[in-house]
């Protein structure tokens, strides 16, 4: 990929990653997706022999698939074995943006909060989806655009006020409808997608963000500001926060979307299309209205 | 040897070996069991295996000549 079309700086997510895990973790959102995702899985009726779990941050997914009966421990890919892969569990080191795996060698590809991170996501998804089976399976939750809106919005306001201008701070991160898209696009059948929200209540901004470097989640953009952050514009960011994010008692909200997406590996067993002008039914008397020539206004 | 496990620590899991390409020409690789290594011949690269980890990273691959 040409490096101006890269949005992240993969070696500085590592390094933070590994802060991370040194301060303690903060793991609240990664453990919900891990449980929702086994839930999703259970509710599948089909074995699932060679499983990968893309990426994942920490083993908590593959925790939460332990429990699910019809599918095999999962292989884990990480772009650093410290701290996700051991010898006992194994996996494989990869890196973030090439898929190592044979054409029609998986069976389930999962993954939680890591792909939005990703540079080329439609390169990506185009890889999994060569990756998997016919009638493989892909799901996967991202952590999607609408996150940290608030954030964003003070940021922006005391930069402008401050600063003059707005430098890139919060990451882009996709909508449901694109990634929908996107799916569709790498050749997935039966593409569904769907949206978590989750709002986190904090006693301050500050709070936050502490918990944004123990989720490993601070700023790795590649446009981003490389001096420090002032403590004017800090302050007046945390002031405007306030006022304009805050609940009656005092606390602010900081909103976390996940986005949800799966799709199939295309097989000849799955729903087909019918061709145009192939129906056996009048739409007119399914809906048990009058059927009138083209042309024709209704209700005359 | 990993007295916990029946298989010595270095050894990889051979369910990998069968699904892993090279990350660089998607071509085959081999297993060099005695030097841990998986071995991509298109791309005259070595991979090494750390712990039964395969590392797919053409940075940390040995070049063949």
């Amino acid at each position: 990929m040409p490096a101006e079309h890269l949005v992240f700086d993969h070696a500085l997510r590592r390094r933070r990653a590994a802060r991370a895990a040194g301060i303690g973790p903060a793991t609240f959102l990664l453990d919900r997706v891990a449980d929702d995702l086994a839930l999703r899985l259970d509710a599948v009726l089909r074995r699932f022999d060679v499983v990968v779990d893309l990426h994942t941050p920490t083993p908590a997914l593959r925790q939460s698939l332990a429990r699910c009966a019809r599918v095999a421990p999962a292989i884990a890919v990480a772009a650093q074995a410290a701290g996700i892969i051991d010898a006992a569990r194994g996996g494989i080191v990869a890196d973030e943006e090439i898929l190592p795996f044979r054409r029609e060698s998986l069976d389930l590809v999962v993954s939680a909060l890591a792909l939005h991170w990703v540079n080329d996501l439609p390169g990506m998804l185009a890889q999994i989806a060569r990756a998997l089976k016919p009638d493989g399976l892909f799901l996967a939750a991202l952590i999607g655009g609408e996150t940290l809106f608030e954030l964003r919005e003070s940021f922006a306001a005391a930069e402008t006020e401050l600063v003059g201008g707005i430098s890139p701070r919060v990451a882009p991160m996709v909508d449901v409808r694109t990634l929908g898209g996107l799916i569709q696009r790498a050749g997935f059948s039966l593409p569904v997608t769907d949206v978590d929200r989750v709002t986190v209540r904090y006693d301050t901004p500050l709070r936050l963000m502490h918990d944004l470097r123990r989720m490993a989640a601070t700023n790795v953009l590649i446009a981003r500001r490389h001096v420090p952050l002032r403590r004017a514009t800090l302050a007046r960011m945390l002031a405007i926060y306030g006022e304009r994010f805050s609940d009656a008692d005092g606390r602010v909200r900081a909103t976390f979307e996940i986005v949800w997406a799966s799709g199939w590996a295309a097989h000849a067993s799955q729903q087909q299309p019918l061709p145009p002008g192939s129906a056996r039914h009048r739409l007119a008397d399914a809906l048990g209205a009058r059927e009138m020539p083209a042309g024709e206004k209704a209700g005359r | 040897m990993n007295a916990l496990t029946d298989r010595p620590a270095a050894a990889v899991d051979p369910k990998l070996l069968e699904i892993l390409v090279c990350p660089v020409t998607k071509g085959p690789l081999e297993y060099d069991a005695e030097k841990q290594e998986l071995i991509s011949r298109s791309a005259k690269l070595a991979y090494p295996i750390r712990d039964g980890i395969p590392i797919m990273l053409p940075d940390e691959a040995r070049r063949l000549d």
